[in-house]
């Protein structure tokens, strides 16, 4: 292990993104997501997910934000496992008959202010699962959503690009407050 | 065989897929098989007035499907064969259909939240249901510690009711369900290009492997012929799906024993996987490029070119981390003779995939119930028998090599030629699909109406026969285990709740 720390350290990190076009974006949309973050609630954001009953493709998306190529975190955002310590909740799927009250209480449980994104297409209206019995069709129908980030499931990119367009979104109920 | 007409592979990848109607004998015959050992429970589902059972004969490699008509009640395969107690209490809970003395009655995905019971069978309003009872535990100073719904990861939703003594579990409960979106009531009456759409999203991990066994359903029940551009690009696919899953729970596994090094690492490849995926076939998991009749979206050389330099970096980057997996004692000192699955369970709950090979039961769809290309490729099917959370990483890891080495073969040899035939849903037609995905194998029996569109299609995923045993590995373990037991394990919630 100790070889191969070293030659981490020696050789070109893994972390650094290949030039190009798409990690080019992925910079500038780190960039502009904490010049807003700091405005607007110092340095951070927590994230609690709540995977609502989806197909599992957008938990899948929201893990790889913390992979080296996007490294979530340097931006100052985080998932946290609790929904007390959170002030995003990103609610995937088309929200099932089943998780209808643990998303209620997950709600319930997320300390003011707080900002709800529904992700993926399911997440909007229940998606291709629509007019299912066991659906209650969309984050909206259950508890208030304030961006929606379409995608089936959406790529880390759009994710990251959501979460700048929710600190946008969120400017005036924030500064009323 | 006993009770029914065995199907062989070549039959079962050729044409329509037979059935025989079973007297209520034959059911009670197949059940002693099963419990005997000498056959392995595939498929229990129902439908309108039916209940079906598919089963493998796993020393001549062939198959049969049973159906019992039935109204109302049907003999409890449970009773004497603990794998189909879950699918006779779905059974119960979409059809109304009764397992007669089945030692287990609870409902299962049914949590009295639907607004309606038995949605697709004889539906009525919803019944009150009483508050789920779990298993009692008796003894000395028990407590429970109630995990999920919802859990601190970003993964999929379940409840998990453990029962300790002290730091050690005596008893593990799983309660799931929860992701219940009722895919197969919308899979009735439903066109086959919505059918692949829902199959393609029954489980966001296994994307291509839920999409071919439909196509192959739908296929062996038409009669059609894919071209074989399109079997070969089936396979690139397959292998790629397995590829990114292997290589993202490697690093998983590791994680949850606090080895978050691996984590990166791996993290990085798999993330290479999917960016190479989006570039050759234009989604990350390729969603719908699969479809009855052939692929949607042909190779070009500038994808086949992407997914050759990432099978060379996934070559040179993956055996240092093998390596450092060897090599840390920390790390094997979790890993090594934690949940350990015994052989004898293994087999009598028929576990597929990667949780199946650890523990002694060697089988593998592309290779004992052969389909194109598989059929003419060289490839091994790695397998021991220690059965712990190491041995399953080590199949893992093998069984990334495999797919690295297909991928090779595969992009040397891609015929020339068309990728889709055009087909025309005829009915009445049954097929049957059965796809290895990187969890294990995956079953979808499709039957199409006299108007071609699909009168009842089921889609069970390995998880199944998986999930039952992840409660039996732990036993003995330490709660802080769990988290590694179970990601070694990586169950669909998704693809079992439907």
């Amino acid at each position: 292990m100790r070889k191969f720390i070293l030659q981490g350290l020696t050789s070109r990190p893994l972390t650094e993104p290949a030039p190009g076009p798409a990690d080019a974006d992925i910079q500038e949309l780190g960039r502009a997501l904490q010049t807003r973050l700091r405005r607007r609630l110092g340095r951070s954001l927590s994230i609690r997910a709540v995977d609502a009953g989806s197909c599992n493709g957008c938990e899948l998306e929201l893990s790889a934000l913390s992979n080296p190529f996007y490294d979530l975190e340097r931006f100052g955002l985080h998932f946290v496992a609790s929904p007390r310590h959170a002030d995003v909740l990103m609610v995937t799927g088309p929200v099932t008959r089943n998780m209808r009250e643990a998303l209620e209480r997950t709600y319930a449980a997320t300390p003011d202010p707080k900002w709800v994104i529904a992700v993926g297409d399911c997440g909007k209206d229940g998606g291709c699962f629509k007019g299912s019995y066991a659906i209650c069709g969309g984050v909206g129908a259950v508890i208030p959503v304030d961006l929606h980030i379409p995608g089936c499931p959406p790529t880390p990119t759009a994710l990251l690009q959501g979460l700048i367009a929710l600190l946008d979104l969120s400017a005036p109920r924030r500064s009323a407050t | 065989m006993d009770g029914f007409t065995p199907i062989t592979p070549e039959r079962l990848r050729s044409g329509p897929t037979p059935r025989r109607i079973a007297r209520r004998d034959d059911w009670a015959n197949a059940t002693e098989a099963l419990a005997a050992g000498r056959l392995t429970l595939l498929g229990l589902w129902g439908a309108r007035g039916a209940v079906h059972m598919a089963l493998l004969d796993e020393a001549s490699h062939s198959l049969g499907l049973l159906t019992l008509e039935t109204e109302a009640s049907f003999p409890s395969a449970a009773l004497h064969h603990a794998p189909a107690q879950r699918l006779e209490r779905t059974i119960t809970d979409l059809y109304g259909l009764r397992p007669e003395h089945s030692p287990d009655q609870r409902p299962w995905l049914d949590h009295g939240r639907w607004g309606v019971t038995h949605p697709l069978g004889p539906a009525g309003p919803q019944e009150p249901q009483p508050p789920y009872a779990f298993l009692p535990v008796e003894g000395e100073s028990l407590h429970q510690v109630p995990v999920g719904p919802v859990h601190a990861g970003i993964i999929e939703p379940g409840h998990f009711r453990f029962t300790g003594q002290g730091e050690t579990v005596v008893r593990l409960e799983e309660r799931l369900g929860y992701t219940h979106k009722g895919i197969e009531g919308l899979m009735t009456g439903a066109s086959l290009a919505r059918g692949a759409e829902l199959a393609g999203r029954t489980s966001g991990d296994s994307v291509v492997a839920y999409q071919w066994a439909f196509a192959q359903a739908a296929e062996a029940a038409l009669s059609v012929t894919v071209p074989p551009r399109a079997l070969h690009l089936r396979a690139v696919l397959a292998e790629v799906e397995r590829l990114a899953n292997h290589l993202g729970d490697i690093g998983a596994v590791c994680n949850d024993a606090a080895f978050a090094m691996m984590l990166a690492q791996c993290g990085a490849l798999r993330e290479s996987t999917l960016r190479a995926t989006a570039t050759a076939f234009g989604h990350r998991f390729a969603r719908d490029v699969i479809a009855p009749g052939g692929v949607t979206r042909d190779l070009t050389p500038a994808g086949a070119q992407g997914l050759r330099s990432l099978v060379a970096e996934v070559r040179a980057r993956l055996p240092r981390l093998i390596a450092l997996y060897d090599g840390t004692a920390s790390l094997q000192d979790r890993t090594v003779a934690t949940g350990t699955l015994a052989p004898a369970l293994a087999r009598r709950f028929g576990a597929g995939g990667f949780v199946g090979r650890a523990s002694g039961r060697d089988f593998d769809t592309r290779r004992d119930l052969p389909y194109a290309p598989y059929d003419g490729l060289a490839f091994t099917v790695p397998a021991r028998n220690d059965g712990d959370v190491n041995a399953r990483v080590w199949i893992r890891v093998r069984e990334a090599e495999q797919s690295l080495a297909l991928l090779s073969q595969l992009l040397d040899t891609l015929p020339n030629g068309p990728i889709l035939t055009p087909l025309t849903a005829t009915g009445p037609a049954e097929g049957l699909g059965l796809v290895e995905g990187f969890r294990g194998d995956i079953l979808v029996w499709l039957a199409l109406g006299p108007d071609g569109r699909i009168a009842r299609c089921h889609l069970r995923d390995p998880s199944w026969f998986q999930w039952p045993l992840l409660e039996a590995i732990i036993e003995g373990n330490i709660i802080a285990d769990f988290p590694l037991c179970n990601k070694s394990f990586n169950c669909a919630y998704s693809g079992h709740d439907l």
